[in-house]
């Protein structure tokens, strides 16, 4: 073996890549060339010194968050397995069951929506029924629930705030009719959901879900539900505009 | 193990998008039970190869949102090679964009051809260019130091711990290319380790 050939392979034979008879070639021109010798030393002390220390980096905490918050939320457990786990508690108090219990069943109303708006969402999007009645106007919109709906839905213009309104039209959540509403950001559609009754949460709350991001707070009365493919920041902050134009 | 909603019965109406959550979000578990312990390795190569912590971290999510698309295209194997292989080519999209044009590792992910061959490199003698151990911030800068193309296969090597087979899955070349670009790499890492040491000799 040459020189040339063996400069090559001898980092082969140090990453222990080399076939049974090729390291044999390698070890037998090393044992008769001083100077391949010394690389091979070289080079092997060279990749224990490597080896020993730390040279990798550890990826943020932070960035493992952002990277996790952008994938499908994980399934909830579903409601059976946590009544079993009641069962399996003996010592739970009947008190505090109870509050559980309730807790478990209204988890199950919010992620029934949530599937149900997440279906709608795309509903709207396939069957290009964005709206019912088409206006970036409020006042032609509020008006066109009247009637359509018990009680008015909030609808209010963001596009001076960068939330252009498309219009308004008639969805189905939970088993009643409910108004949505469509606003734009740039390419990204926004449908607002506007559902009655629990509006007894506070505090709102962004999560992942199918790869959408929905942004869920509470008005009197409503609950009120945001879902689009747009970033969560932007989406919280369309959330923060629409509640503060509501309150002021 | 997470189930799909709709086959819990008594559990409203079991709809197609409930049947579609509940794959979405087997699917999302799966992804991050075999990709996500890989964010380190993925992280260290972002930073050998674009320098710094924001950028690196651009490519590692960029790179996780990729190959979560993807993810029914990964079949088998160690995912650690072929998340690596996307983060390259979104690091490679990078040094596109700095440039404004494609540079960098090049199009085809060749070196430089003003690489001499390695048998005519000035002939020391061997007792004399002996290593000493440097701290691992002054190794960091060396193997920062190198050009691009060999300084991803020594941080595939000697970092991300990968095979020749897998290093040659990730940068898209032979087994034979890996083997002398790694050659060619040691080279000239030495080189920088020697005149380190000249540097902060006494």
């Amino acid at each position: 073996m040459r020189c040339e050939e063996a400069e090559i392979l001898l980092h082969a034979l140090i990453d222990d890549e080399l076939d049974a008879g090729h390291a044999r070639a390698v070890e037998t021109h090393v044992a008769d060339c001083r100077r391949c010798a010394a690389q091979l030393r070289d080079y092997r002390d060279m990749r224990g010194m490597l080896a020993r220390s730390t040279l990798s980096y550890e990826a943020p905490a932070d960035l493992k968050r952002r990277i996790d918050a952008r994938l499908p939320a994980p399934a909830r457990p579903d409601r059976r397995s946590l009544l079993k786990g009641f069962a399996a508690g003996a010592g739970l108090s009947s008190a505090i069951a109870a509050g559980l219990l309730i807790a478990v069943v209204r988890t199950d109303r919010d992620s029934r929506i949530m599937s149900e708006i997440v279906s709608a969402h795309l509903r709207s999007l396939q069957a290009d029924h964005l709206t019912d009645v088409l206006s970036s106007d409020q006042h032609t919109v509020k008006p066109w629930f009247n009637g359509r709906l018990d009680v008015a839905p909030p609808v209010i213009d963001l596009t001076a705030l960068g939330f252009t309104l498309i219009g308004g039209r008639l969805d189905y959540i939970d088993g009643k009719p409910i108004a949505a509403l469509a606003y734009r950001r740039r390419a990204h559609i926004i449908n607002l959901f506007v559902v009655e009754g629990g509006g007894d949460r506070s505090g709102a709350a962004t999560e992942t879900v199918q790869g959408f991001n929905v942004r869920r707070w509470s008005a009197p009365g409503f609950s009120l539900w945001a879902i689009s493919d747009l970033n969560a920041d932007e989406l919280e902050d369309f959330g923060r505009k629409f509640a503060a134009a509501q309150h002021g | 193990m997470n189930r799909p909603v709709a086959s819990e019965p008594g559990l409203g109406t079991g709809t197609f998008g409930q049947v579609m959550a509940g794959a979405t979000a087997d699917r999302a578990q799966r992804f991050r039970d075999t990709a996500l312990p890989h964010l380190d390795n993925v992280y260290t190569l972002a930073r050998y190869l674009l320098g710094n912590e924001t950028d690196a971290e651009d490519a590692v999510q960029e790179c996780c949102l990729r190959a979560y698309r993807h993810f029914d295209t990964f079949r088998g194997g160690a995912i650690k090679p072929w998340l690596l292989a996307i983060l390259r080519n979104v690091c490679r999209a990078e040094y596109a964009r700095r440039a404004g044009t494609v540079v960098g590792l090049g199009e085809s992910g060749e070196p430089p051809e003003d690489a001499a061959p390695l048998w005519n490199e000035a002939r020391e003698a061997p007792d004399a260019a002996a290593l000493r151990q440097l701290d691992g911030e002054k190794m960091r800068d060396l193997i920062a130091d190198l050009p691009p193309a060999f300084r991803e296969v020594v941080v595939l090597r000697e970092i991300n711990d990968l095979s020749y087979r897998e290093i040659a899955q990730v940068i898209d070349a032979p087994v034979g290319t890996v083997m002398s670009r790694l050659a060619r790499a040691r080279s000239l890492l030495r080189e920088g380790w020697l005149a380190a040491e000249k540097g902060s000799a006494p």
